[in-house]
Parts: C-alpha cells; structure tokens; sequence
C-alpha cells in the first residue's frame, strides 16, 4: 500500500527527478532517457515504474519498445496547480491583512 | 482499473502576518474579496467579489460583476479567531462541482509580537482523480511543465 509515498516522494529522488525533467521535453524510450545518465539501464527502468507507480508517467508499447511519458491525469498535475493558487493567493491575502487600516480600499463591516 | 490508490500528501502552506488573529481571521473570511486572486474565478463574468458566510452550514462563492453568484461550496466549521474549514468544490477546470469534496483547513496561531502564524492545508486532494484531464491545458498557460518541474522539486525539498 503505497499511500504515503506520494508524487512528491517519488520525485524526492535525484534521479528520478532528472529523468522526470526529461520527460517534460516530450515522450521517450528507457533507451534514450538512461543515456548520459550516470546509472544503468536497468536502474532507469526501475526508477520509471516508480515514478509510473506514484501516477506521474504512464507507457505505451511501440514495437519492441516502451515508450514513458508525463502522464496528464497524474494527480502531481492537480498538486502543482494547488501549491501555485495557495502560494499566489496567501501573499495577497498577507499584503491585504497587513495593509494599515487607513489605506483599505474597500472597508466591508 | 483506472483509480490509483496513491494517496497524496495534502497541500501545505503557512505565512506569518502582522496582525493579531482576529484581524487575520477577519481578513481571511469577512474580507476574502479584497485579496483573493482575480485570476482565479469560476464564473463567466468578471469576478467583483467573493463571500465567506460566518457560520458552518454556510456557502462560499463568488459574485460576479452582473450580479450572479457561483458556489466554491460550503463552510464546514467556523471557530473564530483560530480555525475555519470549508469545501473545496471546484475542480481542475475552474468549476463548481457538488459531488466533489475536498476539505481547506486554515489554523489561525496568535504568536507572541502581536503575529499570527496561518496554516493552510488543502486535503483529499485524491479525489480530483480523474477529473483532472483538462488541467495539462490550465498549467500549461501558466509557465508549463518546466514550471511545475520547478515547484515539485521546492515540494520535494521542503518534504524532504
């Protein structure tokens, strides 16, 4: 039971995260994401079915090969847009809440 | 089987503010329309406010500048000065929806210089589930997948 051990946690790895990022440019084969990388193939390959596991990649066959790609329904995608509304709208709401009582705009009693 | 049983971690936030906790409450709540992000609306016309009733079993949502109103959802629990829950009911694009559930829990901690310490969590956020096909065209507009490449490693860091 992997509950805990979310999007967040799979992408806590460096290497999983360099392959993530590689992934952003577009779908790859395992092949093609192990080069230049300083691990083997299979360790790549490992790192994929976690980070496939954690809902942040899916795959497809192509011939004799797998090709990874972000997945869009992953639920990484919803978090991220989370944090960036939660992060915009608590610094406006500390702006406004600091804001000396004079200057307020729009005083609602 | 389409449904993943990976149970991600709520969203966390916090921000310390100037200001005691009744005022921050206040602001939060009786004031969400004078900070709350523009961009961020549900309905078709021009968001020009946006309302927290003060009491559990209330709603929150939107007014719109023609004067029609859309739901975010409902006010769960109201306990000024130091806690409100409410329901998250919107999903990924940006629309209410009643059979989606996910809780905002907001803590109101008086420190002591006079300073509140806000704690946000946003939870069940499994259960946008698949309701997030769309969301690739919404991030997207916002700096893509670089950008949120770059928020999932601050996330990672600050879980780490």
């Amino acid at each position: 039971m992997a509950d805990a051990a979310t999007a967040i946690a799979a992408l806590a790895d460096p290497t999983r995260r360099q392959i993530f990022e590689r992934l952003a440019a577009g779908p790859r084969p395992v092949g093609e994401l192990a080069r230049g990388l300083a691990v083997t193939r299979p360790a790549v390959s490992q790192h994929l079915a976690v980070l496939k596991t954690a809902g942040l990649v899916k795959d497809q066959a192509e011939g004799t090969r797998r090709i990874y790609e972000i997945d869009p329904k992953g639920l990484g995608t919803i978090r991220a847009w989370l944090d960036q509304l939660w992060d915009t709208a608590l610094l406006s709401f500390k702006e406004e809440a600091e804001r000396p009582k004079e200057k307020r705009s729009k005083e609602k009693k | 089987m389409s449904t993943t049983t990976i149970r991600p971690a709520p969203v966390r936030k916090s921000i310390t503010v100037k200001a005691d906790a009744a005022h921050a409450f206040e602001v939060f709540t009786a004031r969400i329309g004078s900070w709350w992000p523009r961009s961020h609306s549900v309905g078709s016309s021009p968001q020009k406010n946006v309302v927290v009733e003060p009491r559990a079993g209330g709603r929150w949502y939107e007014i719109g500048d023609d004067g029609s109103q859309c739901n975010w959802g409902k006010v769960l629990a109201w306990d000024p000065p130091s806690r409100l829950l409410l329901a998250w009911q919107i999903n990924g694009d940006w629309k209410y929806d009643p059979s989606l559930v996910t809780e905002v829990e907001v803590r109101f901690t008086a420190l002591a210089d006079g300073e509140t310490r806000v704690e946000l969590e946003h939870r069940n956020i499994e259960r946008f589930g698949d309701k997030v096909e769309s969301m690739r065209t919404a991030i997207d507009s916002e700096g893509g997948w670089t950008a949120i490449v770059k928020l999932y490693a601050e996330a990672a860091e600050r879980t780490a």
